[in-house]
């Protein structure tokens, strides 16, 4: 047990190093998430104040907040659907991975975690600090947002992961070609997760719509968690959502992978 | 086809909060997102192409452009046209149909020359700036993110109204990158609306001239980045 422990902890550590690579990419990320944040809070604002200062709970501080966080999340929850392992699915490298005792799914996720980690490093809090101190604004009304929204944010970067995994990946067993997908995935992916908008100001149908997947939970919660806008007692609601969310996103990430094990063909000789 | 309808989603969303944002109401801003986004999907099926030259850098698949006795960013562009994109360009023109019938429109001649001025000048301005990207790649190569803060963060500014923005955002996304010309102030002439306060409604007109400025931007940048390449080696 502690041996498979030390194991993924190493590829969460390697995938850490790994992004600390890229390091232009990750300044040009913060350019863009910078950007765009500075869009965001025109456009957000507006419709704010537009809205009489106070709307679905946001005035102009709280939506600082909001976008500023989310931003910084980009880089690290994976809303792109990109990922690894996909195009090792496709090449019929994971054949090789398939030898190896490691489990496939949980490596790839934890890899794919590890990486995340590193950006928030060079994305995450840049853009934060860029939008405190540019902006301002609103900081929870009690500490214990802070150790909440951190472990918020870790299950939000491993739903993010694992929900590739499952979405975009595991299918490459049977489709082989996943571009469509990911695409797919990108696209709705963000909207759903309240990137450009927060899933609250949504109408009420595609709110329930929204909360039927699990992209919410990847970016909305730890936002209403580090921004406040969810007390304690709220926090701990959406920490269990995101848990349980992640729970069954990894369990039939797993089903899918056994069963694809048996599909999987090796393309080329 | 779907980032289209999702692109214009996220704009429904916020009017479904509230009836006026920047002092357009939903008919009014469907026409600045009918007008940027066809352009720009039109624009990013012939020039989107440029996006790739990264990876061509990258693993010298662009020398071999050289040995073709043809112009680079010609062979670049038409290396790969992707169709499919046409059905994103659907979503934009079914905005501007939409926004062009549900809004009232004094139309008249100047009116209609106007709206084939734009089009064809936000499409110009919108390919320019994927060409000014490129020529930006040659320095970046790893770090492309960066222009795409400008050309996908443009294409979201160019949707917006740009009343709503600040003034460093008028300096980067109105006149620097004149996104402001593809869609919002082309609109509000055709509307006959006045701006917020210090711009004239006739500033609509101008769009050429922006297209004229992204092209000098984009060859100057394709110049120098060409100029600074040296192969890819091996």
């Amino acid at each position: 047990m502690r041996a498979t422990v030390r194991v993924y902890w190493r590829l969460l550590v390697a995938g850490f190093r790994r992004q600390s690579a890229y390091l232009l990419a990750a300044f040009g990320g913060l350019v863009a998430n910078t950007t765009f944040g500075l869009l965001k809070v025109a456009i957000l604002f507006a419709t704010v104040e537009a809205a009489g200062g106070e709307l679905q709970g946001y005035d102009v501080a709280l939506m600082s907040t909001y976008i500023w966080v989310s931003q910084g999340l980009l880089g690290s929850v994976n809303l792109h659907g990109g990922t690894e392992i996909a195009e090792r699915i496709k090449t019929g490298d994971v054949a090789v991975d398939f030898l190896r005792p490691l489990d496939v799914q949980a490596a790839s996720v934890v890899t794919e975690v590890g990486r995340s980690l590193f950006s928030l490093i060079p994305r995450g809090i840049p853009s934060v600090l860029i939008g405190a101190l540019v902006v301002g604004m609103a900081a929870p009304a009690s500490p214990l947002a802070y150790p909440l929204g951190a472990l918020s944010v870790l299950l939000g970067i491993t739903l993010s992961a694992a929900t590739v995994y499952l979405l975009v990946a595991a299918p490459g067993f049977w489709l082989v070609e996943t571009r469509g997908l990911q695409v797919l995935y990108m696209v709705v992916s963000g909207f759903l997760a309240g990137l450009f908008v927060p899933v609250w100001l949504f109408p009420g149908w595609l709110q329930t719509v929204a909360e039927a997947t699990p992209f919410p939970a990847m970016l909305m919660y730890p936002v209403d968690i580090l921004s406040g806008r969810a007390d304690v007692t709220a926090a701990l609601a959406l920490l269990a959502g995101q848990a349980a969310w992640l729970a069954g996103v990894l369990l039939l990430g797993q089903a899918l992978t056994r069963a694809g094990r048996r599909r999987l063909e090796v393309q080329g000789g | 086809m779907l980032v289209g309808v999702v692109e214009l989603a996220e704009v429904w969303v916020l009017f479904h909060n509230v009836v006026e944002l920047g002092g357009l109401e939903f008919t009014q801003i469907l026409l600045v997102f009918g007008l940027a986004d066809l352009c720009f999907s039109l624009a990013d099926l012939s020039f989107g192409h440029c996006d790739r030259l990264p990876t061509y850098l990258r693993n010298g698949a662009l020398d071999v452009f050289y040995l073709r006795p043809q112009p680079l960013l010609l062979q670049l562009i038409t290396s790969d046209v992707s169709l499919r994109r046409l059905a994103r360009a659907a979503v934009g023109a079914t905005a501007l149909v939409a926004a062009l019938v549900l809004n009232d429109i004094d139309w008249s001649a100047a009116h209609v020359l106007l709206l084939v001025l734009a089009l064809v000048s936000g499409y110009a301005t919108f390919a320019g700036m994927f060409v000014w990207a490129g020529g930006a790649q040659f320095f970046l190569i790893e770090g492309a993110e960066t222009t795409n803060a400008f050309v996908y963060g443009g294409r979201y500014a160019a949707s917006q109204p740009a009343s709503v923005w600040n003034r460093p955002l008028w300096a980067v996304f109105g006149f620097f990158f004149p996104m402001a010309f593809t869609g919002f102030l082309p609109a509000l002439t055709l509307l006959g609306l006045d701006g917020p306060g210090w711009l004239p409604g006739w500033l609509g007109w101008c769009a050429p001239l922006a297209a004229a400025w992204t092209w000098l931007l984009a060859l100057l940048s394709w110049r120098f980045g060409v100029r600074h390449y040296q192969g890819g080696g091996g």
